[in-house]
C-alpha cells in the first residue's frame, strides 16, 4: 500500500516539474512564426534559391558567354544553353537560358563551374505553384523582367 | 458455447502497421501478426521509397552522386556527404586541406545533434508527450540557421566536395556557433526535467525493447543502439576518420540495452558532440578550404571503402574502381537497415504500444533504408 502513494507521490512531482517548464516557457517571448500571415526573410546571403543569371554592371546585359559549362557539370540535367554566332560580336551570345527546376536538387555545381561569375542563387525561397511548367523557368527573360 | 468462445479469443489476426502510419516515420510497413493487444510476429516490409541510390552513382561520374547523398538521410545528410567524398578521396588519393577537415567535422557534429534533436521531438511525440517537440525543434531551428549560413540550405545539404569543403566559413557562422553551444548546455535541464524524469516517460520506455549485446552482435546493430547496449563501439573512436583522433572526448554506454538507455545514449552522445565543436572551433587552423582535386575524377583499378559515424550509426561506402570516372560498384552500408533487422526479434510477445517505443528509440528514417 505505501508503494502506491509513493508512487503517486513521485508522479505528482514529476508532473509539477514539467508543468513547471512549460510555465517558464510561457513568460519567454514567441519564438514561431505564424507563416501564411507573417513572413520571414532569408537570413543569409548565401542562401541558395534557384540560379540566375548575373548582370555585367557595364554593358548591362548579361555576364554569360553561353560556353555551357554549367550544363556539363550539372548531375540532373536541368539546364539549357543555346546560343548563336552574331556579326560584329565576338564568340558566342547566349540566345536562350532555361532552367528545369522540377530537377534541380540546388548542390551548387553549376555555379562553382562557372568560371566568369555568370550564374548566382537568387533569394526566392517563397515558390509553390499548381503545374509543373510554373518551374522551367526562363532566366534571361528573368533578367531582363529584373529591369 | 463455451469451447466456440474460446477458439475465438485464440484466434491470431493481422494488422497492417503502416505504410501510413505516424509513427513508422514515412513509408515503413510492417505487419503485424497480433493476438489480442500481443504482437506475435512482426515482419517489416521495405521498399516503398526505394530509388535507385546505389544504381545512379554506377551510372554517372562520382561527382555528380552527390547531392544524391544528402536525400538518402535527409535528417542527417552532412555525415552522409562525409562518407561519399571520404570515399572518393581515398581511392583517388586526393589531400584535403586541415582547413576543410575542421569545417567538415564542425558541421558534421552540428548536423549531428540536430538529428538527435529531431528524434528526441519524434520519439517523445509517438510516446504521446507533444511538448518536447516544440523545445527541441525550436533548437533545432538554431542549428538550421547557422547551417544555412553557409551551406545554403537547411535540410538535405550538399556542401562538401571532394577535396575540401563548397565555401569557407564566416565568422558569423563561428559566433553563431559558439552562441548555440551556450544555449544549448543550458536547455539539457529543460529536458532532464521534462523528460528524463517524467514518471510517464520511464514507464513506458524502462525495459522495454531490451537489446542484449550478444543480439546487438548477432543483427549487426551499429550507433546509439549498440552503445546503448553497452558496447563501447564508435567509429569516431575505433577507426578515426577526418581529424576525429585530435579531439577529446568520450562515447557513452548505456547498461540495460532498453528504450530508456537508448535515449540515455543519444542525449550523452549531443553533449560530447558540443565538446568536439567546441575544440574544433578552438583549434581551426587557416588556410585554404578546398584543396586541389581533378574537375574530372578517374577512379582508379581496384575497390575502396570509407566509413563514417552517422548519426543512426555505421555509414559505410564501398567502391569499385575501373578507370573511368563512373564508379563500377558502389555500395552503401547504412545504419538504419541492419538497426531494423532486430524488430522481428525483439517484438515478438510484446504489447503493441511498446513496438511503437521500440520503432520510435530506433530512430528510422526510411529513404535510407531503402536508398
Amino acid at each position: 500500500m505505501s508503494g502506491y502513494f509513493s508512487e503517486i507521490l513521485t508522479g505528482g512531482k514529476s508532473l509539477l516539474v514539467g508543468l513547471g517548464v512549460t510555465f517558464k516557457a510561457m513568460l519567454q517571448p514567441v519564438v514561431t512564426v505564424q507563416y501564411p500571415r507573417e513572413k520571414t526573410d532569408v537570413t543569409s546571403s548565401n542562401y541558395r534559391g534557384h540560379i540566375e543569371l548575373v548582370r555585367n554592371p557595364e554593358t548591362g546585359s548579361f555576364k554569360c558567354i553561353a560556353c555551357g559549362l554549367c550544363a556539363k557539370a550539372c548531375p540532373s540535367e536541368c539546364i539549357t544553353v543555346k546560343s548563336e554566332k552574331r556579326e560584329g560580336v565576338k564568340g558566342k551570345v547566349l540566345t536562350v537560358f532555361q532552367l528545369d527546376f522540377t530537377k534541380c536538387s540546388l548542390c551548387g555545381s553549376c555555379v562553382e563551374a562557372c568560371n566568369k561569375g555568370a550564374i548566382r542563387f537568387s533569394q526566392d525561397y517563397n515558390i509553390a505553384g499548381f503545374t509543373k511548367e510554373e518551374f522551367h523557368y526562363d532566366l534571361l527573360k528573368r533578367l531582363e523582367e529584373m529591369g | 458455447m463455451k469451447s466456440e468462445t474460446n477458439t475465438q479469443q485464440n484466434q491470431s489476426f493481422t494488422l497492417n502497421m503502416g505504410p501510413q502510419h505516424p509513427s513508422t516515420h514515412g513509408v515503413l510497413q510492417v505487419i503485424l501478426e497480433m493476438d489480442g493487444e500481443y504482437v506475435l510476429d512482426p515482419q517489416p516490409v521495405l521498399g516503398y521509397i526505394h530509388r535507385m541510390h546505389e544504381k545512379m552513382g554506377e551510372s554517372r561520374p562520382c561527382r555528380k552522386f552527390l547531392p544524391n547523398t544528402g536525400r538518402m538521410d535527409y535528417v542527417c545528410a552532412l555525415p552522409f556527404n562525409h562518407g561519399y567524398v571520404g570515399l572518393i578521396e581515398r581511392a583517388a588519393g586526393i589531400e584535403v586541406p586541415p582547413r576543410a577537415e575542421y569545417i567538415r567535422v564542425i558541421t558534421s557534429e552540428l548536423n549531428r545533434v540536430a538529428s538527435h534533436l529531431l528524434w528526441l521531438g519524434a520519439f517523445l511525440l509517438d510516446l504521446g508527450a507533444f511538448t518536447p517537440i516544440m523545445y527541441s525543434f525550436d533548437d533545432r531551428e538554431q542549428i538550421l540557421d547557422i547551417l544555412e549560413e553557409i551551406t545554403g540550405s537547411r535540410l538535405t545539404y550538399c556542401y562538401f566536395r571532394p577535396g575540401g569543403v563548397y565555401q569557407d566559413i564566416s565568422d558569423k557562422f563561428i559566433e553563431g556557433t559558439r552562441a548555440f553551444i551556450k544555449r544549448m548546455r543550458s536547455r539539457f535541464s529543460i529536458y532532464e526535467k521534462l523528460v528524463a524524469t517524467n514518471i510517464i516517460f520511464i514507464k513506458r520506455a524502462e525495459g522495454v525493447g531490451v537489446i542484449s549485446p550478444d543480439m546487438a552482435r548477432r543483427y549487426g546493430v551499429t550507433g546509439p543502439l549498440l552503445r546503448g547496449s553497452g558496447i563501447s563501439y564508435d567509429i569516431r573512436k575505433q577507426e578515426p576518420y577526418s581529424v576525429y583522433s585530435d579531439f577529446d572526448f568520450d562515447v557513452p554506454v548505456g547498461e540495460n540495452g532498453d528504450s530508456l538507455d537508448r535515449y540515455k545514449v543519444r542525449v550523452q552522445e549531443m553533449e560530447q558532440s558540443l565538446r568536439i565543436i567546441e575544440q574544433a572551433l578552438d583549434k581551426l587552423p587557416e588556410g585554404p578550404y578546398l584543396g586541389k582535386a581533378p574537375k574530372k575524377i578517374k577512379l582508379p583499378p581496384g575497390d575502396s571503402s570509407f566509413s563514417v559515424e552517422a548519426a543512426r550509426g555505421e555509414l559505410a561506402y564501398y567502391l569499385v574502381g575501373d578507370g573511368s570516372e563512373i564508379p563500377y560498384r558502389l555500395k552503401i552500408r547504412v545504419p538504419s537497415y541492419s538497426n531494423l533487422s532486430v524488430l522481428p526479434e525483439l517484438g515478438r510477445g510484446i504489447l503493441l504500444a511498446d513496438l511503437v517505443t521500440i520503432m520510435g528509440s530506433f530512430d528510422l528514417v526510411i529513404p535510407e533504408i531503402d536508398r
